[in-house]
C-alpha cells in the first residue's frame, strides 16, 4: 500500500514539474513587468532538516521505523528517564559526513554537542542535543539546475553555511474536542542533519530546484529517504526583500511546508506579501509564519521578537566527536570503530550532477533527457543496461525508455524496480527492431504484451502473436494485390499522376498486415504492381 | 503515640519518620494488646495492611526506575545482595542529608556510647537534638556505619560521599572521573558526578572498586582503556612517597581538633619516612563560586526532564501544558532544588553565559591546573582535612541555609571533583565530643591504586575505634518524640 502511494506521488511530481516550470517562467515574466523590474531584491535562505536513514536512533538503541504503533519505539533515554546517557550512533555520523562531502563541505575533525533548552510536551528531556557552537561540517555548496521553459536549463549554486547533527523531537497530536494533547515519542531522538544554506536564492523556483537536487543527492547517498510529505525532509524558508544597494530587510521565517512545490508557492507568496506591505508604507515584522496550502497563503504563527532564550550549554555526557582521515588515523584504533573521511569519500556513489553530465556526454542524449532519467529512481540503470545489450543507438533507446517504458510505469503506478519488463526484454525488442524482424509499430505491441505476460521472451511473443515482419514476397504481393483491387478510385488517381495517393494504399496494406510489413517494401511492391497493371492496360 | 494529633502524624509520615506500614502495625498491635477493652467488633486487619502498603507506594512518588545502574548491575552480577535503597538530600543537593522527601538521616554516632558519655558530662541527653549524618549520601554512610551492610554506593559531585563518610567514621572513596560508569546515576553535575563507594575499611573499597571500574558502553565518558582490578598490599612502605600539604586548605572555620589531627597525620608520614612538602593551590579560593555556577547551570538543565509528563509527580492543574509544568515542578521540587534551577537558568541566559558559565569553566581549568602543577612537581598524594570539623547537631546545622552549609562542608572536597581526581576520606580519630574526624587524600588522575595504598597505610596507623551503640535505634516512639520538637520549627 505504501509503495503504491509513494509512486503515485512521484508520478504526480513528475507531471507537475514540467507544467510548473513552464507556468513559473510565464508568471515570473509577467510579474517582472508588473512590478517595474529591479525595484526590489529578494533574498531567500533555507534551513533543511533531513532525517538520517539508520536502524537505530541518534543516541539510543531504539529502532527507527515509519508508521509503527505510537510509543512502541521508545527507549529509556527517549523517554528521558533519569540516569540514562546518550551514546552516539556511528552510522548517523557517517551519514552526516557522507552528505557533507557530497555538498563539498569542510568536515570539522573535532565537533561538539550542545543542549538547546525549551519546554515542549514532545521534548521529554527539556532540551534538544544539537551542534550549536561547533558543527560537524561547514562551508560547502550545492550546485543545482533551474529549468526555465522546456529546453532551458540554468546551472546555479547555493552556499552551505553548516551541517549539524541533532535529535528529532516526538510528535504532538492536539485533540481539540477533549482539549488534550497526545504524545508519540517514536520520532523522539531520531538522527537529523540540519543543513543551513546561505541566503543565495531569490525566488521560490530556485529554492524548489535546490531542495529537489538536495533530495536527489540524499537518496543517491542513501543518507535520507527525503520524503517531505512524510516529514523526512523539512524545509524552513527565511525570506526578506530590500531595495537594491540597501541592507537586507527584516526577514520572516515560513515553516510547515510539506512539499517542494508548496515551498516555491510559499516563498513567492511571502515575497509578494512583503513587497506589497513595503510599497504601501508598512513594516515587515520578524515573525514565524506557516504555509496554508489550501489558500496558498502564509499565515502568522508566532512573534519572533519575544524570542525565547534557548540557554545553550555544552552537552556534558558526550565527549567531542573526533573524525579522522588517513593521515590522522591512529594506528592503535580499530578502523571499524572510527569514522574516516577518506574512506567515506572513496565509497561515495556517483552524484546526480556528475551522472547527468556523464549521460549526456557518453550517450549523446539531451540534457533534459538526463533530468528525466535521474528523476525516476532506477531509470538510469535501466537505460544503461538496455544500451549495453542492444545494437540500437542510445539516442533511439532513450525515446523508448523515457516515453514508452515510463508511460507504462505511470499507467500502472509502478516504480522501475517493480516493472515486469526487465532491461533484457527491452533490449531484445530493440534488437528485433534493429534487425528488421519487427516494425516499430509491432515493437510497441510486443512491449505491451510483455508487460502483461511476464516470463515470456520478446521473440516468443513475436512468434506467438505473429507479430514478425512479413518477408514472404508472394504473401506481400497478394496483400498488395488485394488492396489495389479494393481501391480502384485511388488507383486511378495514381494513374492520373498523383503519386502521393500511394501512401494511402501503403497504409491499407499496413492495416491489413497489422503493422507487420515494412513500408518501403510495401511501397516497392505496390509500385511494381501498379506499374505492371498500367503496362497490362496499355497492352490491352 | 496516643498523644499525637492527626496533623502531627501526617507530617511524620510525609517526612519519613514512620512508614504507613509501621504505623499500621503499631496500631494493630495495640488493638491486640487492648482486646480486653472490647472496643472493636471486627478488626479489618487485612484491609488495613493493604491500604497501608498502597499508601507507602503513593509516598514513593510513583517512580521506580525500570533499569539498574551499571554499578548496581555489576555488583548484582558478582552475587552481591541488595539490602535496600538509601536516603539522601533531594536530588543529592545538600551536605547534611536533612533536605530529602523521606526526612533527615541521623548519624549513628549520635547514639554511641562514645558520644553520649561525653554529652552527659556537659548537659542532659536531649533526644530532640540528634547528630547530622553529613551528605548528600548520608543514608549510604549510615547504613555502612551502623553495620547493617558491608558496602554502599553514594554519588559524589562536590564531596557527597566523602562528607558523610567523614561524619559517620567510615571510608568514602571517589574514583578518578571516567573509571566508574554514571549510567543510572541521577545526574547532579554530569561533568563532576562520580559514583562513590562507602565501606568500613580501605581494603573493602578496593574490592568493590575492582568490581565496578572499567569502560561502560552506556557511558561515553568512561575511559576505554581496560581496567585491571587490584589488591592492596598489607606491608606498605611510604619512604619513597611525597605527600603534599596544600597551604590554602588552612581555611577559615577549620576547627582546632581537625587542625590537630591534620598535623598528626603530617607527622605520621614524616615519621614513616615520607617526604612531606607544603604546596600551593592558589585558585582554591575561587572554587566555591566556580562550583556554584557550574553546579546550578547543569542542575537547571538536568532537572528540565522532571515535568510530570512521563513519570513522577504530576500536578492536578490542567489549564494548559505550561501551567501543568509550573505547578508540577513547584510542588515536586523543594526550595533548594528550585533555587538552584533558577540560578542556573539565569547563568545560562544569552547575555549572562559568557560572564558566568564561560568564566566559571575557565576558573575550573585553573583549579585543575593547580593540581596538575603540584603533581608534576613530584607530589604523589595530597593530605587534607575532609571537613572543617566533626558533625553538627541538627539544631546547630539548620541555623545556616543549605547553600551556606554546602559551601562550608564541600570546601576541601569539591576540588577533586572540579579536577576529576581520585580522593578518599579515611576516619582518623574521635573528637573530644566523641564524633569521628577524618582526613582526605587526593591522588593523581587514574592513580587510584596508589591513592588507596597510601590511605590503607594511614588507616593502619590510626586504628580508628569501633562504633559502640548505646541506644537501641529501632525505638520508634523515641524517634517520634524527638520529631515533635523539630516539627514545630
Amino acid at each position: 500500500m505504501m509503495a503504491l502511494c509513494l509512486s503515485v506521488r512521484c508520478v504526480k511530481a513528475l507531471e507537475n514539474r514540467t507544467w510548473r516550470c513552464l507556468t513559473a517562467f510565464r508568471r515570473s515574466r509577467q510579474s517582472d513587468a508588473g512590478r517595474q523590474d529591479g525595484r526590489w531584491e529578494r533574498v531567500v535562505g533555507l534551513e533543511v532538516h533531513a532525517q538520517l536513514c539508520s536502524k537505530s536512533k541518534l543516541f539510543s538503541g531504539s529502532q527507527v521505523q515509519f508508521l509503527a504503533p505510537p510509543n512502541s519505539l521508545v527507549s529509556f533515554l527517549d523517554a528521558s528517564l533519569p540516569g540514562t546517557l546518550p551514546v552516539l550512533n556511528k552510522h548517523c555520523v557517517e551519514g552526516a559526513v557522507k552528505t557533507a562531502l557530497a555538498v563539498n563541505c569542510t568536515i570539522n575533525k573535532r565537533s561538539t554537542f550542545d543542549r538547546k533548552h525549551y519546554f515542549y510536551a514532545d521534548l521529554p528531556v527539556g532540551y534538544q542535543i544539537t551542534q550549536h557552537r561547533c558543527p560537524i561540517a561547514v562551508s560547502g555548496n550545492l550546485a543545482y539546475n533551474l529549468c526555465v521553459g522546456k529546453r532551458h536549463v540554468i546551472p546555479k549554486f547555493v552556499r552551505i553555511k553548516q551541517i549539524q547533527l541533532e535529535q528529532d523531537s516526538g510528535k504532538s497530536f492536539h485533540d481539540d474536542v477533549r482539549t488534550q494533547t497526545l504524545i508519540d515519542l517514536n520520532r523522539s531522538g531520531i538522527g537529523l542533519i540540519e543543513i543551513v544554506m546561505e541566503p543565495d536564492m531569490c525566488c521560490g523556483n530556485e529554492a524548489e530546484a535546490a531542495v529537489r537536487e538536495l533530495q536527489l543527492i540524499l537518496r543517491t547517498l542513501g543518507t535520507s529517504h527525503g520524503n517531505m510529505s512524510e516529514g523526512q525532509l523539512r524545509v524552513d524558508a527565511n525570506i526578506s526583500v530590500h531595495r537594491p544597494g540597501e541592507p537586507y530587510g527584516v526577514r520572516t521565517e515560513v515553516k510547515n511546508i510539506n512539499s517542494a512545490r508548496f515551498l516555491a508557492r510559499a516563498i513567492d507568496y511571502e515575497i509578494q506579501r512583503q513587497i506589497e506591505i513595503l510599497e504601501n508604507g508598512g513594516k515587515i515584522l520578524n515573525e514565524t509564519r506557516a504555509f496554508d496550502y489550501k489558500s496558498g497563503q502564509t499565515i502568522f504563527m508566532r512573534d519572533k521578537e519575544r524570542k525565547q532564550d534557548y540557554r545553550f550549554m555544552p552537552e556534558p555526557n558526550l565527549p567531542p566527536l573526533i573524525i579522522y582521515d588517513n593521515e590522522t588515523l591512529p594506528s592503535n584504533v580499530n578502523p571499524h570503530q572510527v569514522v574516516n573521511i577518506d574512506y567515506i569519500r572513496e565509497q561515495l556513489p556517483e552524484l546526480p550532477n556528475v551522472k547527468r553530465r556523464r549521460l549526456v556526454e557518453k550517450y549523446g542524449i539531451l540534457v533534459e533527457h538526463s533530468f528525466t532519467l535521474m528523476n525516476e529512481d532506477g531509470l538510469v540503470q535501466f537505460f544503461e543496461s538496455v544500451v549495453e545489450q542492444t545494437q540500437a543507438s542510445p539516442k533511439k533507446v532513450i525515446g523508448w525508455v523515457i516515453n514508452d517504458f515510463v508511460a507504462l510505469l505511470k499507467q500502472n503506478n509502478l516504480r522501475v524496480n517493480q516493472s515486469p519488463i526487465r532491461p533484457t526484454d527491452m533490449s531484445e525488442i530493440l534488437n528485433l527492431l534493429e534487425n528488421g524482424c519487427i516494425t516499430s509499430f509491432s515493437a510497441k505491441q510486443v512491449l505491451t504484451e510483455l508487460w502483461k505476460n511476464k516470463g515470456k521472451t520478446a521473440t516468443q511473443v513475436v512468434e506467438l502473436k505473429e507479430l514478425g515482419l512479413i518477408k514472404d514476397q508472394k504473401k506481400l504481393e497478394q496483400m498488395c494485390q488485394c488492396v489495389i483491387e479494393d481501391h480502384p478510385e485511388e488507383v486511378s488517381e495514381i494513374q492520373k499522376g498523383n503519386w502521393k495517393v500511394i501512401n494511402k494504399l501503403i497504409g491499407q496494406v499496413q492495416k491489413a498486415s497489422r503493422g507487420r510489413t515494412s513500408p518501403t517494401l510495401v511501397e516497392a511492391t505496390l509500385e511494381k504492381k501498379l506499374f505492371q497493371r498500367c503496362n497490362h492496360r496499355n497492352e490491352d | 503515640m496516643r498523644g499525637w494529633t492527626i496533623r502531627e502524624i501526617s507530617l511524620a509520615l510525609r517526612q519519613g519518620h514512620i512508614s504507613p506500614s509501621e504505623l499500621c502495625q503499631r496500631c494493630l498491635s495495640l488493638i491486640r494488646k487492648t482486646k480486653i477493652l472490647n472496643a472493636y467488633i471486627t478488626v479489618t486487619e487485612e484491609q488495613a495492611v493493604k491500604q497501608a502498603e498502597d499508601a507507602e507506594k503513593r509516598l514513593q512518588r510513583g517512580y521506580v526506575p525500570p533499569f539498574n545502574a551499571t554499578v548496581v548491575q555489576r555488583l548484582l552480577d558478582q552475587g552481591a545482595i541488595l539490602m535496600g535503597k538509601t536516603n539522601l538530600d533531594e536530588f543529592a543537593m545538600g551536605c547534611g542529608s536533612t533536605d530529602g522527601i523521606f526526612g533527615p538521616v541521623r548519624n549513628p554516632w549520635g547514639y554511641s556510647k562514645q558520644y553520649r558519655e561525653q554529652l552527659a558530662e556537659d548537659c542532659a541527653v536531649d533526644d530532640s537534638d540528634w547528630v547530622v549524618a553529613g551528605g548528600s549520601s548520608g543514608g549510604s554512610a549510615v547504613a555502612v556505619a551502623s553495620m547493617s551492610c558491608f558496602a554502599s554506593l553514594g554519588s559524589d559531585t562536590g564531596g557527597s560521599t566523602r562528607n558523610p563518610a567523614a561524619h559517620c567514621g567510615i571510608v568514602g572513596f571517589k574514583g578518578s572521573y571516567g573509571l566508574l560508569s554514571r549510567h543510572g546515576l541521577i545526574p547532579l553535575v554530569n561533568s563532576m558526578d562520580v559514583p562513590g563507594i562507602l565501606t568500613r575499611c580501605v581494603d573493602d573499597v578496593s574490592t568493590v572498586f575492582g568490581l565496578l571500574a572499567g569502560h561502560d558502553p552506556k557511558d561515553s565518558t568512561t575511559v576505554q582503556d581496560p581496567f585491571k582490578p587490584f589488591e592492596l598490599p598489607d606491608e606498605i612502605d611510604v619512604r619513597n612517597l611525597c605527600v603534599g600539604i596544600p597551604k590554602e586548605y588552612h581555611a577559615p572555620g577549620l576547627s582546632c581538633e581537625t587542625l590537630e589531627i591534620w598535623t598528626k597525620g603530617v607527622n605520621l608520614f614524616e615519621d614513616g619516612g615520607a617526604r612531606v612538602v607544603e604546596v600551593s593551590l592558589p585558585h582554591t579560593q575561587y572554587s566555591n563560586v566556580c562550583y556554584h555556577v557550574l553546579c546550578t547551570t547543569e542542575v537547571s538543565s538536568n532537572m528540565a526532564r522532571f515535568d510530570g509528563l512521563e513519570y513522577g509527580h504530576r500536578s492536578n492543574v490542567e489549564s494548559s501544558t505550561e501551567a501543568l509544568y509550573a505547578a508540577t515542578r513547584h510542588e515536586g521540587f523543594n526550595d533548594v532544588v528550585r533555587g538552584r534551577i533558577l540560578a542556573g537558568n539565569y547563568f545560562l541566559l544569552k547575555e549572562n553565559y559568557d560572564d558566568y558559565f564561560v568564566k566559571a569553566q575557565k576558573v575550573r581549568r585553573l583549579i585543575a591546573n593547580d593540581f596538575l602543577k603540584v603533581f608534576e612537581s613530584g607530589v604523589d598524594v595530597l593530605l587534607t582535612p575532609t571537613t572543617l570539623s566533626d558533625a553538627s547537631s541538627y539544631m546547630e546545622f539548620i541555623k545556616e541555609d543549605n547553600r551556606t552549609r554546602s559551601a562550608q562542608e564541600d570546601i576541601f572536597t569539591q576540588g577533586a571533583n572540579l579536577a576529576g581526581l581520585p580522593a578518599i576520606a579515611v576516619p582518623a580519630i574521635l573528637s573530644r565530643r566523641g564524633l569521628p574526624l577524618s582526613l582526605q587524600f587526593i591522588g593523581r588522575a587514574f592513580h587510584d591504586k596508589q591513592l588507596l595504598t597510601v590511605a590503607k597505610w594511614f588507616e593502619q596507623q590510626m586504628k580508628f575505634p569501633l562504633l559502640q551503640l548505646q541506644t537501641p535505634l529501632n525505638n520508634c516512639s523515641e524517634l517520634l518524640k524527638s520529631q515533635s520538637s523539630h516539627a514545630r520549627f
